[in-house]
């Protein structure tokens, strides 16, 4: 039943995100600072997940072909699919509900147990608006982050490939170029804008909405990570399903 | 002036406030007191218009809350101001930035207008120099004054402060509450002030309204408050020694 009741607020709370909107000279400075804290804050562990992640999927397919008669620049081509297809939109999205979902969730749901979003209201502000629309445009930019993990993960997977002795160069870069589909990145990225809405409501929602003190924003943030997860991992599958089969 | 009839407030089945009435007047420091629990945060959020509430009226300034359309309605929050009880000052902003917020939100003044202003409120309240402190660095006391200072920016009709003085110490406690009241008389507001201190009461309670369970149980002054009989305000009022002692000694003094 809760669950219902939940899914109804969180939809009436996407609504009252575009209800009316904060002054813009206001606006523009939360929507910066937001772009700072979720995107810019991101680059590092997303580089580094995408370059090593790449490396070891290179690896597993090159150790997994043992048949002489498969060609070598299969590396490249299987690194270049996972990585794009999945593990660039998907997994790093998964987590980006750890970091960027708990630190929403977190500073909203401290602003509510202070008091802060009572502050606002009272103003006659609308605190969704005011809260949740800012981290809605910076996560826009979240394509821009999923480009980077894409291309990191596959360099990662060249540099496994030709430090490890896989195959050459020459094979690899034939392999990442060969049979490519455009669509495929077209799916890629349809994927990740949903996943950044999901990334910038479903934390904010958790946060907005709870109730109690500092303890229980220790747990909402725990619990939106899971929901948040959840969510992405079906609209994986249902838009995997409607796109590409 | 704030009138409040026949007010009733429940969360699901709990009724939490029955059938409150009184008036608060223009220029006074009128005071809700009453035990933890008793509904003063409640009913505080039903004055501000946080809460809805199932019967009765509020009316400011003879206007009925309830019957204005959406712009009136927010015509009146936008002349109240409020100091919550953990202050709630925004912990990503500075000081200054939090006093000047609802200038930025509310009025088209010039950024220089604007700076002028919060100096002012910032001095009125003896933080002449903590502008780009951020809140977590300030000490409670400062922050309840910061918290003043930003309800007061915007030049409120309404002020309303819950508990603004729990957590700090007695001395602190009365520099606020003396300010409360000085600023309320200055600019002629109309202020509400929950408390359970009867430090703050005796200071500057000059109307006192007694919740009891969610009920009005008595309603006074300061000077009213000694001679009253009302057992449920004597139980609450001289729970501690002190009271007991400084009521004696007001009635004895008053008797010869
Ligand atoms: N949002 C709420 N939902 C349900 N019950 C509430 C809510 N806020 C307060 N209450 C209940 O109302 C009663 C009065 O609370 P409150 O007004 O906070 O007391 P106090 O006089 O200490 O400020 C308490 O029993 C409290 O549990
Ligand atoms: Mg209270």
């Amino acid at each position: 039943m809760t669950y219902f009741h939940n899914i109804g607020a969180y939809f009436i709370m996407v609504k009252d995100m575009f209800r009316k909107p904060t002054k813009w000279s206001v606006m523009k400075g939360l929507i910066l600072k937001d772009i700072d804290d979720l995107i810019i804050g991101s680059f590092g562990i997303v580089a580094f997940i995408s370059f090593f992640v790449g490396g070891v999927v290179t690896i597993q397919t090159a150790l997994n072909i043992s048949n002489p008669l498969i060609p070598k620049y299969l590396v490249g081509f299987a690194t270049r699919q996972s990585v794009i297809l999945e593990f660039a939109p998907t997994f790093i999205s998964i987590i980006m509900a750890g970091k960027v979902g708990s630190f929403i969730t977190s500073s909203i749901g401290t602003m509510r147990v202070t008091e802060q979003i009572d502050a606002l209201e009272v103003m006659g502000i609308n605190a969704i608006n005011y809260l949740v629309f800012p981290k809605f445009i910076a996560l826009m930019l979240y394509p821009f982050v999923i480009s980077i993990a894409m291309f990191l993960g596959i360099l990662g997977g060249m540099a496994a490939c030709i430090y490890g002795g896989f195959s050459t160069l020459e094979d690899y870069v034939t392999g990442v170029q060969l049979d490519f589909i455009p669509f495929h990145i077209t799916y890629a990225f349809i994927k990740t804008i949903v996943f950044a809405f999901v990334l910038a409501t479903v934390p904010s929602f958790y946060g907005f909405f709870m109730k109690g003190g500092a303890l229980e924003v220790g747990k909402a943030s725990t619990t939106a990570f899971v929901w948040t997860s959840v969510a992405i991992i079906l609209l994986n599958y249902i838009i995997t399903q409607l796109l590409l089969s | 002036m704030i009138e409040v009839k026949g007010l009733h407030k429940s969360f699901g089945d709990v009724h939490i406030l029955k059938d409150i009435s009184t008036t608060f007047k223009k220029g006074k420091t009128s005071m809700v007191i009453g035990q933890s629990g008793s509904g003063k945060t409640v009913f505080l959020k039903c004055l501000l218009g946080l809460f809805d509430y199932e019967q009765g009226s509020i009316s400011y300034d003879g206007k009925i809350f309830g019957q204005l359309n959406a712009d009136e309605k927010r015509n009146i929050r936008s002349k109240i101001g409020m100091v919550f009880q953990g202050s709630a000052l925004f912990d990503s902003m500075t000081i200054a930035e939090n006093v000047m917020f609802p200038l930025r939100m509310f009025t088209k003044q010039s950024k220089s207008e604007m700076e002028d202003r919060v100096n002012f409120v910032l001095k009125r309240v003896n933080l002449a120099d903590a502008h780009y402190k951020m809140p977590s660095e300030a000490s409670g006391g400062m922050q309840k004054r910061v918290a003043i200072a930003r309800a007061i920016v915007n030049k409120p009709k309404y002020l309303f402060c819950d508990e603004p003085n729990s957590g700090l110490d007695p001395k602190t406690a009365i520099v606020i509450d003396n300010l409360i009241q000085e600023i309320t008389e200055e600019y002629n507001i109309t202020t509400v002030i929950n408390s359970h201190d009867m430090n703050s009461v005796m200071e500057i309670g000059e109307k006192i309204v007694f919740l009891k369970d969610g009920k009005k149980a008595w309603e006074g002054s300061k000077e009213t408050i000694f001679k009253t009989d009302n057992e449920a305000v004597t139980n609450f009022v001289y729970s501690s020694e002190l009271f007991k002692k400084v009521r004696k000694m007001y009635l004895e003094e008053n008797e010869s």
